[in-house]
């Protein structure tokens, strides 16, 4: 019963936040600033890790190939629909989940139990549509951003690492990335991306819009923030995954 | 003028405000006071709304603020300041962008006036120099002062202060005190502040209300506080060790 009852506020809350901005001029300032703090802010840790999830990628098709029947040529394709159908639109948003999610729910968390959120109602703002739309909408926007540099990186580093372990040459594995491709796996991915980012910043921004307490319960609705992220965009995935591939 | 009339507000059956009728009048510093757990922060949250009254009524200047729909309150609101216990001050801006949120985002004022406004309302709070701090980087009475001039920065016709001296010395409790006595006298504004602190009953108390459990207990002023007859009152107020000497050394 507790599980509808959240659900149930969650939507209730994701229905103030959709109302129409009460200054336009503030909303795209307070957007811009989200577009650099969740998104470009991020691009670091996903180049990383998607350089080396990219090499990994590459080195473990290679060395799993074993059969002379398969061309080598194979270990780029495989980089390539592993990095653009899960790894760069699931695993860098539930990374995001984690970076992005807690810095949401601390943030809006901290605003809640010092009374910020308290004075912008007592203002007359929607605090709701004012603190967490121009996240969302950011995410919304940018995320799609970063998970096509990220399907770049990934490939690159299978590439670059590849040939560097001597387990593909760049003819094979350009040859590999350019083979079967079908454009449709790149909407799949932005379809999957966007979902992820709706679910990733409203989910986090609920748990630190009705944190109640102080620093502890800050700290819990942050954990809690990720967790639920995580879990929505795994079920989600399945879910997706299963209407657009099947 | 703040009318409230036969409020009652409880949490989980718990009454904690019970049958609650009383003006707080424009123009004066009307002080709820009471112990901790008398309903006082809970009968401020009440009147701007951030609780839901269960029974009765809040009218602002005859408004019915507790029938109003959530975008009817909305526009009610624009006519409040309010000054928290810690200030409540936006941690990302200056000080000087605290005091202009409320006119970027409510008046039609252009970038000069709204300078000229935050200008106005810092001096007014004796903070100039603190025009381009953080409010990490200010003190305790720094930020009641900017939260002050953050709720006035609209020509409010209501403030509420929930506690303006909590952790101050006694010397800023008494900057803040008078600052509000004066705005308020300056501006006509209904000034309600929820307080425990006898200093500022005895400084600023135009009106008061005590609240002990959930009820009104007693009105008066700051003259009459000192008179009453009222047991639960006299207690109160003279809790402290150096009331108790003050009233000895009076009778001697």
């Amino acid at each position: 019963m507790a599980v509808f009852q959240s659900l149930g506020h969650y939507f209730l809350f994701v229905w103030t936040v959709f109302s129409k901005p009460q200054q336009w001029r503030r909303f795209w300032k307070q957007w811009l600033y989200e577009v650099n703090s969740l998104g470009i802010n991020s691009l670091p840790i996903i180049a990383i890790i998607s350089m080396f999830i990219g090499a990994a990628l590459t080195i473990q098709t290679a060395y799993n190939i074993d059969s002379p029947f398969i061309p080598l040529y194979a270990v780029g394709l495989a980089t390539r629909d592993s990095i653009i159908l899960e790894f760069s639109p699931t695993i860098i948003s539930l990374i995001l989940a984690g970076k992005v999610g807690s810095s949401i729910a601390s943030e809006l968390g901290t605003m809640r139990v010092t009374e910020q959120i308290d004075a912008l109602e007592i203002m007359g703002v929607n605090s709701s549509s004012f603190l967490v739309l121009p996240k969302i909408i950011a995410a919304l926007f940018i995320n799609p951003f970063l998970v096509i540099i990220s399907m770049f990186i990934g490939i690159t580093g299978g590439w670059i690492f590849g040939v560097l372990a001597g387990v593909v040459s760049t003819t094979e594995f350009v040859y590999g990335i350019q083979s079967f491709f079908q454009p449709f796996y790149i909407t799949y991915a932005l379809v999957k991306t966007v979902v992820f980012a709706f679910l990733i910043t409203s989910i986090s921004s609920y748990f630190g819009y009705y944190a109640q307490g102080g620093a502890l319960e800050v700290g819990s609705s942050s954990t809690k923030a990720v967790v639920y992220s995580s879990i929505f965009v795994l079920i989600l995935n399945y879910l997706l995954t299963q209407i657009l591939l099947s | 003028m703040i009318d409230i009339q036969h409020i009652f507000k409880s949490f989980d059956g718990r009454l904690i405000l019970d049958d609650i009728s009383l003006v707080f009048e424009e123009g004066k510093t009307n002080l709820v006071i009471g112990s901790s757990g008398s309903g006082k922060t809970v009968l401020m949250k009440c009147l701007v709304s951030l609780y839901q009254v269960d029974q009765g009524k809040i009218l602002y200047d005859g408004r019915d603020f507790t029938e109003s729909s959530e975008e009817e309150k909305r526009e009610i609101r624009k006519d409040f300041g309010m000054v928290f216990q810690g200030g409540a001050l936006f941690d990302s801006q200056t000080v000087a962008e605290n005091v202009a949120f409320p006119l970027e985002m409510f008046s039609v004022m252009q970038h000069s006036e709204i300078r000229d406004r935050v200008d106005f309302c810092l001096n007014r709070v004796n903070l100039s120099a603190a025009h381009d701090l953080y409010p990490s980087q200010i003190s305790g009475g720094m930020k009641k002062r900017v939260a002050i001039a953050r709720a006035i920065a609209l020509n409010p016709k209501y403030l509420f202060c929930d506690e303006p001296n909590s952790g101050l010395d006694p010397k800023t409790s008494i900057v803040i005190d008078n600052l509000i006595q004066e705005i308020t006298e300056e501006f006509n504004i209904t000034t309600v502040i929820n307080t425990h602190d006898m200093n500022s009953v005895l400084e600023i108390g135009q009106k008061i209300i005590y609240l002990n459990k959930g009820k009104k207990w007693w009105e008066g002023d700051k003259n009459s506080i000192l008179e009453t007859d009222n047991a639960e009152v006299n207690d109160f107020v003279y809790a402290s060790e150096l009331f108790k000497r003050i009233r000895r050394a009076s009778h001697s």
